[in-house]
């Protein structure tokens, strides 16, 4: 018998499904369920609905339409990534309005997820830079979508996830940068509150902003970590020469569950606090080593083993307070739950995707094996969350349930609306959108 | 970017999809001027675009030429003459694939492949030749298979036309190397493309982008044929020797 074809999330675990490739994205979407760009969302939101087969993967639909200069206007196929965007613009001095942490997404992928980066505090989502998409609908009509044009539909599909309709064309615009160099400043942190505390005061000074955090150490230390902020250098204090390339290397297989253990994860969040050793730091860094450290290690997820990992990813607002945050991170330590990387960031106002994610807070992000209790972990998390008025990421999920999600997501009807009005017959879902929003499977 | 020889005017027929798209991208990248022929003229628009950008340079140039449609091929070359002010490089990478299965049960399009991949893909290439011998010479990279290398059984029929194509771009080496023609086979294992995806990539599988690194460096040597990506080169040595026993038990 034919084994059944598996993919997966980014995060590994186990799923099924199979890709459908073609450079002719308006052929490949022709009766397809849901787009998939480079797989890099974590849990199930790129996989299929059990009934169906196949998602079709818009990768190879990565051409350039159009670039104009003077605007920073760029036109290209959904399928395009960041990483070919900027080994083409950075050198021409332009880079993107909003950064994820990898540039192995592609624009039909940030779009969906309406992607936010360090730089949220001062220029919100990816989205509020897009000023048109090209859509293939589930009725298969091919249109375009703005804030003139079907401005319903398309403030649905910036943050979507997919559910409103192929993308096909992104038009967004670039931003000029002064060089390809980062002034990087960052900040050893002693606890979680005076880490907020800092993280807010540099969101004022900085128009990046991000931070790693321990959360294994428990009590007083809870949450300390190193502060990072930076700006583009002034081509004066950058030296002349582009940055070298950061070399890359591929994790070459899996690696065994037990690896990535609390005792080796204690040792590297450690290490990696006690190699700042002074308070404070200033320094000129590539954008590849402040924008995507991680990318050098090319597939990285497989260090979590067979079972793979998952990421819990929330955004806290404002209002809930300064100790909101501590909140979270208590749930975490006293399940015992282990986080091999944590990250903290700081969020403006939200934007114009009906979906999208970021509000006004911080937003927290947790790396966590999977392991047999990793659902309940989930589930306590967001008892938190839910409590302190905040909501998860779609793109980072796998194991919400589906009470949960309703309860944080009082946007869900009026986005279900729209939806229900340009797929009436609910054709367009995914894996995630038939746990979490009630799709037919 | 710096370049090693005064950069070519290359005329490139397939090159809006695979391997084609990944070669002619590098060529726009480090300066070159190319022009493009192929079957849809709205999809060529789009790859014409693309590698403006890319290249950073004036616009590129495209006209409709069709493999399955010979009278298309002395009008689109004309054009791609006229365009770049005569061109000094030819380079074939559009083709027609099937399955073995899909073939064996359909004569129509076995027909059809076999016409496009031998006969016709050599009247375009003798068109081409004949362009660059009448002004001196020039490169002819045409992109064959490792399916060609020896009768293989899942490649029985689309492999004959490859051996065939072959055979044919190596006499043309042989006929007119001394003229300045230089004749360039390509020979690509298996490689991820959308052609690919349906099937089962083997070990050492590569992609795109690595068959035009390799092609690239094989079109400045001057070589006469290149197996791409790397491992396909020793991996077909093998195959070539290995005896006939051999070769109808194993599934390759």
């Amino acid at each position: 018998m034919e084994q059944e074809p598996q993919l997966t999330g980014w995060g590994r675990i186990p799923g099924r499904g199979r890709e459908l490739v073609s450079e002719d994205l308006e052929r490949l979407t022709e009766g397809a369920v849901l787009s998939r760009g480079l797989g890099r969302s974590y849990g199930d939101s790129s996989l299929p609905p059990p009934s169906v087969g196949a998602v079709a993967t818009t990768t190879l639909a990565d051409r350039l339409l159009a670039f104009e200069p003077q605007s920073g206007l760029l036109h290209a196929e959904a399928g395009l990534s960041l990483y070919t965007l900027n080994q083409l613009f950075l050198p021409r001095g332009f880079f993107v309005p909003v950064t994820p942490g990898t540039q192995f997404v592609t624009l039909g992928g940030m779009v969906a997820s309406d992607v936010h980066g360090k730089e949220h505090h001062v220029r919100g989502c990816f989205g509020e830079h897009v000023s048109r998409l090209k859509l293939r609908i589930a009725d298969g009509r091919i249109l375009w979508c703005s804030d003139d044009q079907h401005s319903e539909l398309f403030r649905a599909t910036l943050g979507g996830m997919g559910l409103t309709g192929h993308i096909l064309e992104v038009v967004f615009r670039m931003r000029r940068i002064a060089s390809p160099w980062i002034r990087q400043h960052s900040q050893r942190v002693d606890d979680i509150d005076e880490y907020i505390e800092v993280l807010k005061d540099s969101a004022k000074k900085w128009p990046y902003t991000v931070g790693w955090l321990d959360c294994l150490t428990p009590g007083r230390h809870l949450g300390r970590g190193i502060l990072l902020a930076g700006d583009w250098a002034e081509p004066e204090l950058a030296p002349a020469r582009p940055p070298r390339r950061l070399p890359s290397v591929t994790l070459p297989l899996e690696l065994p569950s037990f690896v990535l253990g609390p005792a080796t994860t204690k040792i590297f969040n450690t290490a990696l606090y006690w190699t700042h050793l002074q308070r404070t730091r200033d320094r000129l860094v590539s954008w590849e080593t402040f924008f995507y450290p991680l990318d050098a290690l090319r597939k990285w997820n497989l260090m979590y083993g067979p079972r793979g990992f998952t990421q819990y990813q929330c955004v806290l607002p404002e209002r809930a307070g300064r100790g909101a945050a501590r909140r979270v991170l208590e749930v975490l330590t006293r399940r015992g739950g282990a986080s091999f990387l944590c990250v903290i960031k700081d969020c403006g106002p939200q934007g114009k995707g009906i979906l999208s994610f970021p509000m006004a807070g911080v937003s927290i992000a947790l790396d966590i094996a999977v392991r047999d209790d990793t659902q309940a972990l989930i589930d306590a998390l967001n008892e938190c969350v839910l409590a302190e008025g905040g909501r998860i990421y779609l793109s980072k999920d796998r194991f919400t349930r589906r009470e949960h999600f309703l309860a944080m997501e009082p946007r869900l009807p009026e986005f279900q609306r729209i939806r229900a009005q340009w797929d009436p017959q609910g054709l367009i879902r995914s894996a995630q959108s038939v746990r979490l929003f009630g799709d037919r499977p | 970017m710096m370049m090693s020889h005064p950069p070519r005017k290359a005329v490139l027929l397939g090159a809006t999809r695979g391997m084609g798209r990944a070669l002619a991208r590098k060529l726009v990248e480090r300066g070159d001027r190319v022009f493009l022929l192929g079957r849809t003229p709205a999809d060529l628009a789009r790859s014409a675009s693309d590698l403006a950008i890319r290249g950073s340079a004036e616009a590129v140039g495209f006209h409709e030429c069709d493999l399955e449609r010979p009278e298309t091929f002395a009008p689109a070359l004309a054009a791609a003459d006229a365009a770049l002010g005569g061109f000094d490089t030819v380079v074939v990478t559009a083709a027609s694939f099937a399955s073995q299965a899909e073939l064996e049960g359909d004569p129509a399009l076995l027909a059809r492949l076999l016409t496009v991949d031998f006969t016709n893909t050599i009247l375009f290439c003798e068109e081409s030749r004949k362009r660059l011998l009448a002004r001196g010479g020039g490169t002819l990279c045409v992109f064959s298979s490792v399916a060609g290398e020896r009768g293989r059984k899942p490649v029985a029929l689309y492999g004959a036309a490859k051996a065939g194509l072959s055979r044919y771009l190596e006499a043309l080496d042989h006929r007119h190397h001394s003229e300045g023609l230089h004749v360039l086979t390509v020979k690509p294992g298996f490689v991820r493309t959308a052609m690919t995806a349906g099937l089962k990539a083997p070990p050492f599988a590569g992609e795109p982008d690595e068959v035009a690194a390799r092609v690239i460096s094989a079109l400045g040597s001057g070589q006469p044929e290149v197996y791409a990506p790397l491992p396909w080169g020793p991996i077909m040595t093998v195959i070539r020797n290995l005896p006939r026993f051999v070769m109808r038990r194993i599934k390759f």
